[in-house]
């Protein structure tokens, strides 16, 4: 084939993410420099105003206030996104590990089993949760059919909620890489470490673990980027009242009708999510080297 | 060591056992929701034995049924567009002799799947509403074709990267132009690929919440979007029952991409 025909057939997937996705990121950009127009969209003139948000508030004065309630939601949500990442890597690994362990018949219906919770709605699997979550729920309800609490406990609506969301949500991702990376693993290495009176915890630390580590990374990265900007785990499950960038983002463009300070929170989550991919895919590389 | 019992690293003690309680973490949830969905109670939670009516009832709400129709006219305009627009890019990114910006398509088109689903949602919306676009069904069935592409793409590629390129040469080598090459020899090899690509994206488009819900407008809502405005008004019988349905359409899609795919 040659390289103009090659074009020709790669063009239209460019141009079509290009224009409707690479586009519109940009002008989230230039949006965020805008003025909000009351009734949705923006004005002129551009300002700074999206940005000075994030740590302070416009008085009526027009002088600007020391505020860090936004600043708090995003570290807030970067914290559970990392927290999410961590169980996620902790849960996932073991998995990873007894599937590589298995014959290749097994290993076949267990990755499906993995890969069909990433095809299914995330709003249908995050509801399930609120259906054995909330106060009627089926845990609430095992309980106290048990007699241990008389009570309803509020295991809805709290940051252990969402991170269990999140956790639910993205386990797959972290599960899949780590395994496709040890499934390389030679057998001989484990059992040449086992000849030399390595004990089990040796062999992980020195051989598994090691071998592991780029599909952790890859799982990290894709187990963090999505955590970050998730919208339905901290709607449904949070309530709605414990805010994340994602339903911050969401509110100023539906009732808080802020685009620019939607658009600026939405660069900064792109940038974020960007540079870790950029790190991981450098880092993937020296390992490679 | 232990003398009596051989090594045997493929087995961990305790960790079948743990894999099993995290297979029902994925799986319980799931099937909580599909047993209240065939409850009669109106009580969500108190079993009153079994019965379809709340599928019934779902099946009779006009508002489910217009929503649905939107879903599955979107689905099937993206998963063409994407399908098509995947499997070019595929045979280029495989078979094609990219001079420069092999890494530049690569990373454009891995961009729907690592850009977060809230950012595309505002973005598209930004963009749309810049451009002064208001077609509902329209912006909607070019906003999932964007990001189907990369979901359709991946099994074509793996495919093309699987079967090598010797049949081809063996086609050029008997004089075979090019077009002949490709209806004669590498879409028939590309079938199951493209099919279980095109299934993928159905589905994917199908479940999308998210960037649905920011770009539809009144007229244009998807049947996700609408499952959702009933979720925040409460726990019903009726959402069980029709997250039950959309939850069996998605693993029938996806075993039938699994079966198509592996066909050789």
């Amino acid at each position: 084939m040659g390289p103009n025909r090659t074009y020709l057939l790669i063009a239209p997937a460019m141009l079509v993410i290009g224009i409707f996705m690479v586009l519109p990121l940009f002008l989230a950009v230039a949006y965020s420099f805008m003025t909000a127009n009351p009734y949705g969209g923006v004005t002129a003139p551009e300002t700074f105003d999206a940005y000075l948000q994030f740590l302070y508030q416009r008085d009526f004065d027009d002088s600007l206030v020391f505020s860090p309630s936004y600043a708090l939601i995003i570290l807030r949500s970067i914290y559970l996104a990392i927290a999410t990442t961590l169980i996620c890597l902790v849960l996932g690994l073991p998995v990873a590990w007894y599937i590589v362990c298995q014959t290749p018949e097994r290993r076949r219906v267990l990755l499906f089993a993995v890969t069909l919770p990433f095809w299914i709605n995330t709003l249908i699997r995050t509801y399930c949760w609120i259906l054995i979550l909330r106060d009627e729920g089926l845990a609430n309800g095992a309980l106290r059919h048990a007699g241990i609490i008389s009570n309803p406990l509020p295991l809805l609506y709290n940051d252990g909620s969402i991170l269990l969301g999140l956790v639910y949500t993205f386990l797959p991702f972290m599960v899949l890489p780590i395994y496709s990376t040890l499934e390389r693993i030679d057998p001989r290495l484990i059992e040449a470490a086992h000849d030399l009176y390595a004990s089990r915890a040796a062999v992980f630390r020195r051989i598994v673990w090691p071998l592991a580590r780029p599909g952790a990374l890859a799982g990290a990265t894709l187990v963090f980027a999505p955590a970050l900007g998730s919208f339905l785990a901290p709607d449904l499950l949070g309530g709605g009242k414990k805010l994340l960038i994602g339903s911050l983002i969401q509110m100023q463009f539906t009732s808080s009708r802020n685009w620019p300070f939607g658009a600026a929170l939405s660069t900064v989550v792109t940038v974020v999510v960007l540079t870790v991919f950029v790190i991981r895919s450098r880092k993937a590389q020296e390992e490679r080297r | 060591m232990n003398g009596a019992k051989p090594f045997d690293w493929r087995h961990t003690p305790g960790l079948s056992a743990y894999t099993a309680l995290i297979f029902l973490f994925f799986y319980a949830p799931l099937l909580i929701l599909v047993i209240y969905a065939f409850n009669s109670s109106r009580l969500v939670t108190v079993w009153a034995g079994f019965s379809f009516k709340w599928f019934v009832a779902v099946a009779n709400n006009g508002s489910i049924r217009d929503a649905a129709f939107n879903s599955v006219i979107i689905a099937i305009v993206a998963t063409i567009a994407a399908t098509a627009i995947a499997t070019a890019g595929a045979l280029a990114l495989e078979r094609g002799r990219l001079r420069f910006g092999r890494s530049a398509a690569t990373a454009l088109i891995a961009m729907p799947l690592v850009v977060p689903e809230i950012v595309v949602a505002i973005t598209t919306l930004i963009f749309f509403s810049g451009l002064g676009m208001h077609h509902g069904l329209i912006n909607l069935m070019i906003a999932h074709t964007v990001f189907c592409i990369p979901f359709a793409l991946l099994p074509i590629q793996a495919r093309l990267r699987d079967m090598g390129g010797t049949l081809e040469e063996a086609g050029r080598d008997l004089y075979a132009d090019e077009w002949r090459l490709f209806r004669r020899v590498t879409l028939p090899l590309l079938i199951p690929a493209i099919s279980a690509g095109a299934i993928m994206a159905f589905v994917v488009s199908l479940d999308d919440f998210l960037i649905s819900m920011m770009v539809s407008s009144a007229g244009s809502t998807t049947l996700p979007v609408y499952i959702y405005g009933m979720m925040r008004l409460g726990v019903t019988p009726e959402v069980n029952a029709i997250s039950t349905i959309l939850l069996a359409v998605s693993i029938v899609f996806v075993a039938a991409a699994l079966l198509v795919g592996r066909r050789k």
